[in-house]
């Protein structure tokens, strides 16, 4: 679906309402691969 | 010793809550049990009575009635003040518990519970003194969960506040789950504290520097001194050495009037915490300076240097942050304690003045003075009602729950529980 | 080559009445992200050199937004002396500016004369002031709810219903236009004009254009108007500055601007830029998502090297312990083991030496012994012998004892 922007402001609060959901999910994301790569060290208790 | 002994008589019967509450109301409370009618005391409650009056003139009168906030200066003291200054001077918060945990810095492990507590009652009155600013407080969740405006950097700053407020409360529920007895609750949220602090650095980061991104967008109208397309740098690095000014200042301040709450480690630790904030703190404003004279130079402000407001700007700069960064750094050569807390109050004003720079004083500066906006003394009572509040809860707080000190229970679980403890030996 | 009021009224009816369709119908390319705008949007020319102060524009504003009538009434000219902005009741106001004529404004006087207001070398202007209607708005891009839109028609709107009052709006706005209900302690709005956009859609034009009898404002497609206005200049260069203002401002607004002097003199400033404010912020906006994606991986990787640190540092400290500790108990055996031998070797010597005083203390014990026995009988032998009368055991003995002494 191609929607045509009109003004920078529309285009964002479009683009930016996306890539809030991105930070949201790289702050979630980035702590479990932490625990994902870590989880394997001896006794490494890193959170 | 003595008060130790008796909060760990307290909490090792595991009774219920509620008879835990009105054991320990009868045992310590400094409000209900021995109000002391000291001129504090009363001066206190003097300003909680006419804040609370304010507080209906407000609500039910308008903005109108208690400010003098107009069409040309929509935004005033509680702005500047209580949002600007007091999200700046909590930023103790994140400076302390990076230091610690993150840096490794384990020596300021005493100092991260009050800091935290300071930071967690700073936010939390960012947001009740909103509610007074703002035209329907009933409808501040808003931008987060209905109609989000996602171009605004208010937008990402009420997201920041509201999610770092969320995380210190986090941060700071281990010691109320201590005095509480509840343990196994405790040591799952301990167990958090690394992910909690990498949050909280990173909101921190993200809002104290939209603050200043705030006004990025009004170049006409803030004076080209103050404002500059490093705003958000500026504010972020200088709520930095606000946080160590403010955690020195709030320490000597808890020295003189909380003393007998600290236990051996917070008393043996605190001199080290002062020098090494100092010395911090120092540096910091120092590399501040230099990132302001960039920003002179970069946008050839120098000829504002010999005007009024040029003054003005050098008299912030030089006063509050030149010579405090110079007294701290000889409070840390010499290992003066003292220095550095003589230091930390003109850390603190200078931030202080900072802010109400930018949002008050060289705002609008093209107006002309009659058009200008000065507060109102109810202005300035609902500030200092709004502090004295926060003043009041932390008494409260560091009468009942180990924040000055270790609770008995819990003071080697640290180390047996998680990796960063406090213990370096 | 002025488009009358009526000429517009004719076509700006189809016009309006197929905004709804314009996003649809125009191909405008959003990939390229340089943002021209809604196309065919409105806007209106304000030709100051046109206006005469009536303020009918004011009451027409007034009466179509159902404001309260103000204290004075609307054909009270004496308002104008002083310089009023907008207010929550008062979406738009004419200010009067007195101006110094300059070389080139002879027309302009002439212009004015008839109108009846210069006084001396000097000329009265009247500038009518409300929202610009910006085409980025910074009201829209401050808003943390997303109550300031820039609509289609050019319009931007204010929608009350999601408003919590924070007032950045103003902050942010350029041309100290939003007015807010301070006096209302539950329902205040933030209080601008709406380009009487309900009208627009109607097909009408904004009361203030429609009653305004100098043609000093007129509405039109923005960039017909931009058209008309440089031919305007054009037409007349010694009437007007070389200078749209409007057109560039704050990334360019909806109403548009003609003056006979610069418009800094007319109240109207000149210094604002032309970077629009979501131009203004998007630096900062952009470096907010890089510090969520970067600081948590650096902030760890420093957390990780000072664990990593301390973790060597304890092994350090337990390896130098253990290596104390070993150190310490070699000593410790060897010292015990030096104490072992000069033990037994002092034992022997003591042995040695107790042994050999033993034998002397024998050995002199017995010759002592020896010696007594020898005097006792040498004594005996004389007492027999001299047949002595004493005969006590006990004196013998003292005696004996006497001896002993005395040889020793």
């Amino acid at each position: 679906m191609e929607h045509i922007f009109y003004t920078l402001q529309d285009f964002m609060v479009h683009t930016k309402g996306i890539t809030y959901l991105i930070m949201g999910g790289l702050l979630v994301g980035l702590p479990l691969f932490w625990l994902f790569l870590t989880g394997r060290d001896e006794k490494n208790k890193t959170f | 010793m003595g008060l130790q002994d008796t909060i760990k008589d307290r909490l090792s019967n595991n009774g219920l809550i509620k008879n835990r509450l009105m054991k320990s109301n009868l045992i310590n409370n400094p409000l209900i049990q021995k109000i002391e009618w000291t001129p504090i005391n009363i001066a206190t409650a003097i300003i909680l009575f006419v804040g609370f009056i304010l507080t209906i003139a407000r609500f039910f009168g308008g903005l109108g009635t208690v400010t003098n906030l107009d069409d040309n200066n929509p935004w005033g003291l509680w702005i500047g003040f209580d949002l600007l200054c007091g999200v700046a001077l909590a930023a103790g918060g994140y400076v302390t518990s990076s230091a610690c945990y993150i840096f490794g810095l384990k020596r300021y492990h005493s100092a991260v519970r009050p800091a935290i507590l300071t930071a967690f009652l700073g936010y939390a009155l960012v947001v009740f003194a909103l509610n007074y600013d703002v035209g329907r407080p009933w409808r501040l969740p808003y931008p987060i969960f209905y109609s989000p405006g996602t171009s605004s950097l208010l937008f990402e700053v009420g997201l920041c506040v509201f999610l770092y407020l969320n995380v210190l409360f986090i941060e700071f529920t281990p010691a109320a789950l201590e005095w509480l007895g509840l343990k196994k609750i405790r040591n799952f949220v301990v167990g958090l504290t690394m992910l909690l602090t990498i949050f909280g650095v990173v909101l921190s980061t993200l809002h104290q520097s939209s603050l200043g991104a705030l006004f990025l967008l009004a170049p006409s109208k803030l004076h080209p001194l103050w404002y500059s397309g490093y705003l958000p740098v500026y504010f972020f690095i200088s709520s930095m050495f606000a946080g160590m000014s403010m955690v020195i200042f709030e320490g000597s301040l808890a020295h003189k009037y909380l003393h007998h709450k600290m236990d051996e480690t917070h008393l043996s630790e605190s001199d080290g915490v002062v020098l090494g904030f100092s010395k911090a703190a120092s540096f910091v404003m120092v590399g501040y300076l230099g990132i302001k004279l960039i920003g002179l130079s970069i946008d050839n402000n120098w000829h504002y240097l010999f005007t009024s407001w040029g003054l003005w700007f050098l008299f912030e700069l030089i006063g509050f942050v030149a010579l405090p960064a110079f007294i701290y750094a000889v409070a840390a050569r010499e290992k003066n304690v003292k220095l550095a807390r003589a230091a930390s109050i003109l850390g603190v004003l200078g931030i202080i003045l900072n802010r109400l720079n930018i949002s008050l004083v060289a705002f609008n500066w093209q107006l002309p003075l009659e058009q200008r906006y000065f507060p109102s003394w109810m202005e300035i009572a609902i500030s200092v009602f709004v502090v004295t509040v926060g003043i009041v809860v932390y008494r409260l707080i560091t009468a009942y729950m180990p924040i000055l000190y270790e609770h008995p229970d819990y003071k080697h679980a640290d180390d047996s529980n998680n990796k960063h403890g406090h213990e370096e030996d | 080559m002025t488009i009358t009021r009526r000429k517009f009224l004719g076509w700006i009816g189809g016009a309006a009445a197929g905004s709804a369709t314009l996003a649809g119908t125009v191909a405008h390319g959003a990939s390229n992200k340089e943002f021209k705008g809604y196309p065919n949007s409105f806007g209106v020319l304000h030709d100051i050199t046109k206006c005469i102060g009536c303020r009918k524009c004011e009451q027409a504003c007034n009466e179509i937004n159902t404001m309260p009538a103000p204290e004075k009434p609307f054909d009270d000219l004496s308002i104008l002396e002083e310089e009023r902005r907008t207010t929550p009741t008062a979406h738009t106001v004419v200010n009067k500016f007195i101006s110094k004529v300059s070389n080139s404004s002879n027309s302009v006087e002439k212009n004015n004369n008839t109108n009846g207001d210069t006084s001396g070398n000097s000329i009265a202007l009247y500038v009518k002031k409300q929202c610009n209607h910006c085409l980025e708005p910074a009201c829209a891009s401050a808003c943390f709810v997303k109550a300031f839109k820039k609509d289609k028609t050019g319009a931007v709107t204010y929608d009350a219903s999601l408003c919590v009052g924070c007032r950045y709006c103003m902050v942010a706005c350029p041309f100290n236009i939003p007015t807010y209900e301070y006096d209302e302690p539950l329902t205040p709005r933030v209080m601008k004009c709406t380009l009487c956009l309900p009208r627009i859609q109607e097909g009408k034009l904004p009361a203030c254009v429609q009653i305004c009898p100098r043609e000093a404002l007129i509405f039109g497609e923005r960039t017909e108007l931009i058209k008309q206005a440089r031919m305007r200049i054009q037409k007349h260069p010694d009437k007007y500055v070389d200078h749209i203002y409007g057109e560039h401002e704050m990334g360019g607004t909806s109403w548009l601007y003609l003056s006979p002097v610069p418009f800094s003199e007319i109240g109207m400033r000149e210094d604002l830029g032309t970077h629009s404010a979501p131009e203004l912020t998007a630096g900062a906006l952009s470096a907010v998502p890089i510090v969520v994606g970067l600081w948590p991986v650096l902030l760890t990787g420093v957390y990780a090297i000072s664990k990593r640190k301390e973790k060597i540092a304890q092994e350090e400290l337990e390896q130098a312990l253990a290596a104390a500790k070993d150190e310490a108990e070699e000593i410790t055996a060897q010292k015990l083991a030096e104490l072992k031998k000069k033990m037994t070797k002092e034992k022997e010597t003591a042995v040695k030496t107790e042994v050999k005083k033993a034998l002397d203390e024998a050995a002199k014990i017995a010759k002592a012994a020896e010696e007594a026995k020898a005097k006792k009988a040498a004594e005996e032998e004389a007492k027999k012998s001299e047949s002595a009368k004493l005969t006590d055991k006990d004196s013998d003995q003292s005696d004996n004892l006497l001896s002993s002494e005395e040889e020793k």
